[in-house]
C-alpha cells in the first residue's frame, strides 16, 4: 500500500486529506498451565483516510489490501453526512523527538523469551507448588507514519516488550487469582520484578480472613486502584464529556475537587515508556498535561476536532482504534507519589481492607464515579497488620467522594499496564459488604 | 484473492508436505460499516475494509501460529507456523478426529440488507431515535453506536475441510445520560441481529421508556447493601447464565485443571430440577449461530445442565481430544488475528412452569433487576450489573432504585436459583470478551428466575 498514492487522490477531491498508517510486528510467546503452549508472530498493516470535503468529516480505513481509489470514493461518501470540520490539520514536520524504540527488542531471539517466562513461572511455583500459572512474554515494533496535505510527514518506530503472569490455586471449591505484568519499551531481562509482586500477593493470601458489614477504611495498592478509580476520572476529564456537559467536573475547571494531596499528570514524553510517543495521531506534538494541581481540576484532554468545537485547544490527545476517526483519549496517567509508605498505612490501620483486584467494579454508573466490585484479591487488616485474605466481600464507594477524603498517597508509584502510574492510596472509608 | 476460483486449489497446495499433525490456513475478508453520536453530533461515521489470514499449525502439542494482512506466500507462512510450532511441541499431539467438510455456507439476505442499504437510510433511522432521547426533559447528552459488517472467512485445512462461510451482523447500542447537578445517571439499550436491519427498526418507544427511565434514575434511591432475594428479568438472567455458568463450561478452563476437572465433574448436581441450561450455535438465526466452527467441527447443540445436573461442557478438538470427549464445535476466533478458542455461542436457560406474578409474589423484601449493564466472573466469582432495578415489597414490583451490582458466589448461586419462569427470552446485543478476543457475536436468554440470599453491593 502506497500512503502517499492515497494521499495524492484524496487531496484532489477534498480540502484536506490525511493518512494514517501503522505497520505492526508482534511475536507473543503463552504459557498455559506451567508450560510453553503457543508461539505466534502477527504481522498487521492498516492505513486509515480522513479527509474535508465541503467543510464536512469523511473517513475510510483498510487492513490488508488497498485499493486508493475505492478508498477514496468511501470517504467521500461519508462525508456527506460527517461532522463540520472544526480544525486545521498541523503542518508538523520536526516534532522533538522522544526516545520509545529500542532496536534491542527486535533483536531478542524468542528461545531467550521462552526462557525468560518459564523462569518465571518456575519462580512462582517454586514458593506454591500448586499455583496453576498462565504467562505471556511479548515483543513488538510498530511503525507509525503520518502524512496530511498542508505538508506533514512524520514517522516514528516504538519498540515495547512486556511479560506477564496470572496464577490460579484452588482448594476444594475455593479460588485464589494472583497477578502482575509489567512492560517497556526496553527488553525486560528480568522476571524477578513480577515474581516478587505474585509471591507477596501469595504470602499476604495465605490465610483467610472475615470483613464485617460495615465502613471501613481501605487502602488501595496501585494494581487495586488500576481495577477500581480511573474509568470514571478518565472519562470526566475526556474533553468530549466536558464539551457534552456529561462530565461531573466539566464546570468545575479551577476548583478543588479532590484532596490537596491529589496530583495526576497525563504524559506522553517520559522516555521508553509504552504510551509515550513523538506526536499524537493526528500529527501534534506529545505534551505533559496537568489533570488535578493539588486536588484543583486543571485541563481536559482534547483532540483537534473536540478542541474546535469546544473554543480550546488540542492537548495532543488525539488516538485512534482500528477503523475509527481520532478521539480524545490519555497516553499516560501518573499519580503524583505522596511520602507514606504502605507498610506504615497498614500499621496505621486499626481495622480495614488492602484491595489488591476488585472485579466487575467499573459496570454500575461509573460517569458519576460509582464504583462497587467483589474483592477478588484482598486482605484484612488488624490492629495495624495484615491478618489474611477476604473473601465474598464487595467494595462500593464513589471516587469523587474518595479521593476527597484521602488519607495518604504512597511513596512509591508502579506503573499497571502501559498508561497508568499510581502509588497505593488510603482512603478514610469505604462501604464494604460482606456474605456471612 | 479471496474471489479466486483457484483458491481451494492454491489452500490445498499450501498444506502440502509439512511435518505437522495438524494445519490450518484461515483467511478473512471483511468490510464493516459505523455510525456513532455522542450528543447531537456525529461523531464517528465510516467504513473499513480488511482482508487478512492465518495459518495455525500443532507439532508434538505445541501450537504455532501466523497471522498476517499480506497474503502472499502462504506456503512460506505455513513454513513459519510449523516451525514455530515444532519449537514448542515436546509431547504427543492430542486432537479430535473430524469427518472433513467441504461446504459453502452463503450469508443469509434479509428483508432490509444492511449491506446494500444507503447510509443515509441508516442515519435517518439513527437520528429519529436520537431526537426521542434528546425530546425527553433533563437529558443531558446521547451515546449511540451503530455498526454493521459482513465477513466471509474460508477455513482449508490438513483432515481435507475446505468451508467457505459468509454473514452479516447487525449492532446499535443506546445511551441516554440525563444529569441534575453533580447527579449523572445514565440508561441503556443493547440490541443486534442477523443479516437484517430490520432487527433494530420500530424501537421508538422503547428507546423513548430508556431516555425517562435514565431521568427518573436520578431521583432513585440507592438500595442498602446485603443479601436479598432477587428476581431477574430474561435478559440479566441470561447474563448470568452467560458470565456466572457458561464461562465454567468452557474446556479450556477445566481441561489441564485437576482441581478444577474435580468441581466441573459431569453428574455433580448445581441446582434444582427446574434447571436446564443449553448452549448451541446450531439453534438458527440467532447471534451465536453457525454452521462449522473455526476448526471445522459441525455446530451443535449442547446441554449443559439437565434437571439441575452437570451433563456437558463446551470443547474444542483440542480439549475434547484431552478429556476423552466429543467435540461440541465450540472453537471460535473473533478474527484472523487470533487462534481459535473455546467459546459460548447462543446460551439459554430453559423455560420452566411459573409465571411471573407467582415468581414474585411471596417475595416480602427483594429486589427485581432488570437489563444489563456488564458483567464478569474469576470462575468461582461472579458480579454483574443490572441496568435498571426496583424493591420488590409484599410481593409487588415497588419503588425504582438505583441499578445494583450483584455478586456471589457461583456454586451457591446456581443452588439458590429456587424458581424458574416460563418467559423465554432471547438477548441479542450482547458481545463476549475472553483472551484478548473482543467482543465475540454471542446470544444469552432466559424466562424470570428467582434467586434466593444473593449479595447486592450498596450503601
Amino acid at each position: 500500500m502506497n500512503p502517499e498514492e492515497v494521499l495524492s487522490l484524496a487531496g484532489s477531491q477534498s480540502e484536506e486529506a490525511e493518512v494514517f498508517w501503522v505497520s505492526r510486528e508482534e511475536t507473543p510467546v503463552s504459557f498455559e498451565t506451567n508450560r510453553l503452549k503457543q508461539l505466534h508472530t502477527r504481522q498487521s498493516r492498516s492505513l486509515s483516510l480522513r479527509i474535508t470535503r465541503n467543510g464536512q468529516l469523511g473517513f475510510a480505513a483498510a487492513r490488508g489490501a488497498v485499493d486508493p481509489e475505492d478508498m477514496v470514493r468511501r470517504a467521500v461518501e461519508v462525508s456527506q453526512f460527517g461532522a463540520k470540520a472544526c480544525f486545521e490539520l498541523p503542518a508538523t514536520r520536526d516534532p522533538s523527538p522522544i526516545d520509545v524504540f529500542d532496536s534491542r527488542v527486535r533483536e531478542v531471539p524468542t528461545e531467550k523469551m521462552v526462557e525468560l517466562g518459564q523462569s518465571l513461572i518456575d519462580r512462582v511455583r517454586q514458593h506454591t507448588p500448586e499455583l496453576l500459572c498462565e504467562a505471556g512474554v511479548v515483543k513488538a515494533v510498530t511503525t507509525v507514519r503520518l502524512l496530511n496535505s498542508r505538508g506533514a510527514d512524520v514517522s516514528y518506530e516504538k519498540s515495547v516488550f512486556s511479560m506477564g503472569l496470572e496464577g490460579t490455586l484452588i482448594r476444594g471449591t475455593d479460588m485464589l487469582f494472583v497477578g502482575d505484568s509489567q512492560s517497556s519499551c526496553h527488553p525486560i531481562e528480568s522476571f524477578q520484578p513480577v515474581a516478587d509482586t505474585v509471591i507477596g500477593q501469595l504470602e499476604k493470601a495465605r490465610h483467610q480472613a472475615s470483613a464485617p458489614t460495615k465502613s471501613m477504611p481501605v487502602i488501595f495498592t496501585p494494581m487495586g486502584a488500576s481495577t477500581a478509580l480511573f474509568t470514571s476520572l478518565i472519562m470526566a476529564f475526556n474533553g468530549r464529556m466536558v464539551l457534552q456537559g456529561a462530565s461531573p467536573l466539566g464546570q468545575r475547571r479551577g476548583e478543588q475537587v479532590f484532596h490537596s494531596k491529589f496530583t495526576m499528570t497525563d504524559d506522553a514524553t517520559i522516555p521508553y515508556r509504552p504510551a509515550s510517543r513523538p506526536w499524537d495521531d493526528e500529527g501534534m506534538p506529545s505534551r505533559k498535561t496537568p489533570l488535578a494541581e493539588r486536588g484543583v481540576v486543571a485541563n481536559f484532554l482534547y483532540d483537534l476536532q473536540t478542541a474546535g468545537m469546544a473554543h480550546a485547544q488540542s492537548t495532543s490527545s488525539g488516538s485512534r482504534g482500528w477503523g475509527g476517526m481520532p478521539a480524545p483519549s490519555i497516553s499516560a496517567l501518573v499519580v503524583e507519589e505522596g511520602d507514606v509508605s504502605f507498610e506504615d498505612m497498614v500499621r496505621d490501620m486499626q481495622e480495614g481492607l488492602v484491595i489488591e483486584m476488585l472485579m466487575g467494579a467499573e459496570q454500575g454508573n461509573v460517569l458519576g464515579g460509582d464504583f462497587s466490585g467483589n474483592v477478588l484479591l484482598g486482605y484484612k487488616v488488624e490492629g495495624g497488620e495484615i491478618v489474611g485474605r477476604v473473601k465474598d466481600t464487595m467494595v462500593s464507594g464513589n471516587v469523587y467522594e474518595a479521593l476527597k477524603n484521602l488519607v495518604a498517597i504512597g511513596n512509591e508509584g508502579r506503573w499497571m499496564g502501559s498508561s497508568l502510574k499510581v502509588p497505593h492510596l488510603y482512603f478514610s472509608a469505604l462501604s464494604v459488604a460482606s456474605k456471612e | 484473492m479471496l474471489q479466486d476460483d483457484s483458491l481451494r486449489d492454491q489452500l490445498a497446495q499450501a498444506l502440502k508436505g509439512h511435518k505437522a499433525d495438524y494445519v490450518e490456513v484461515r483467511l478473512e475478508e471483511s468490510q464493516s460499516t459505523r455510525i456513532q453520536y455522542r450528543g447531537k453530533e456525529l461523531e464517528d461515521i465510516g467504513t473499513t475494509t480488511s482482508q487478512g489470514g492465518n495459518v495455525r499449525a500443532m507439532v508434538r502439542g505445541g501450537w504455532g501460529f501466523v497471522s498476517f494482512n499480506d497474503l502472499d506466500d502462504l506456503p512460506g507462512k505455513v513454513g513459519l507456523a510449523v516451525s514455530q510450532a515444532s519449537l514448542v511441541g515436546k509431547e504427543t499431539s492430542q486432537f479430535s478426529p473430524v469427518e472433513p467438510s467441504v461446504r459453502t455456507v452463503a450469508g443469509k439476505k434479509g428483508k432490509k440488507d444492511p449491506l446494500t442499504m444507503p447510509l443515509a437510510s441508516k442515519k435517518k433511522l439513527l437520528d429519529e431515535y436520537n431526537e426521542i432521547i434528546w425530546g425527553t426533559p433533563k437529558i443531558q447528552t446521547s451515546v449511540i453506536a451503530y455498526s454493521d459488517g459482513s465477513k466471509r472467512v474460508v477455513l482449508a485445512n490438513s483432515d481435507g475441510s475446505f468451508i467457505d462461510q459468509s454473514r452479516t451482523d447487525v449492532t446499535l447500542r443506546l445511551n441516554a445520560i440525563a444529569r441534575d447537578g453533580e447527579e449523572v445517571q445514565q440508561s441503556g439499550l443493547s440490541l443486534g441481529g442477523r443479516d437484517d436491519f430490520s432487527h433494530i427498526e420500530g424501537l421508538h418507544g422503547k428507546v423513548a421508556e430508556m431516555s425517562q427511565r435514565a431521568v427518573d434514575l436520578i431521583s432513585a434511591p440507592r438500595v442498602k447493601g446485603g443479601e436479598y432475594t432477587v428476581v431477574l428479568d430474561p435478559v440479566l438472567a441470561g447474563v448470568f447464565v452467560h458470565e456466572a455458568f457458561g464461562h465454567l463450561s468452557e474446556s479450556d478452563f477445566v481441561y489441564e485443571n485437576e482441581r478444577l476437572k474435580e468441581i466441573m465433574v459431569l453428574g455433580r448436581r448445581f441446582g434444582g430440577k427446574h434447571l436446564n441450561i443449553v448452549d448451541g450455535a446450531a439453534i438458527p438465526d440467532l447471534r451465536g449461530s453457525y454452521s462449522f466452527d473455526d476448526e471445522g467441527v459441525p455446530a451443535t447443540n449442547t446441554h449443559l445442565i439437565r434437571e439441575g445436573v452437570l451433563v456437558g461442557r463446551l470443547h474444542s478438538r483440542e480439549t475434547a481430544a484431552k478429556m476423552g470427549e466429543k467435540p461440541t464445535g465450540n472453537a471460535r476466533a473473533i478474527d484472523y488475528q487470533h487462534h481459535p478458542i473455546v467459546r459460548m455461542t447462543n446460551t439459554l436457560i430453559e423455560p420452566g412452569q411459573v409465571s411471573f406474578g407467582d415468581l414474585i409474589s411471596g417475595i416480602e423484601e427483594g429486589v427485581y433487576a432488570r437489563n444489563w449493564y456488564g458483567g464478569t466472573t474469576s470462575m468461582e466469582m461472579f458480579t454483574f450489573s443490572a441496568g435498571e432495578a426496583f424493591m420488590i415489597r409484599k410481593g409487588k414490583v415497588a419503588e425504582l432504585i438505583r441499578p445494583v451490582v450483584l455478586t456471589g458466589n457461583v456454586f451457591t448461586t446456581m443452588e439458590n436459583i429456587d424458581a424458574v419462569g416460563d418467559d423465554l427470552d432471547m438477548n441479542q446485543g450482547g458481545g463476549c470478551g475472553k483472551g484478548g478476543q473482543m467482543p465475540l457475536p454471542v446470544s444469552n436468554g432466559s424466562p424470570h428466575i428467582r434467586i434466593i440470599k444473593c449479595l447486592v453491593g450498596g450503601k
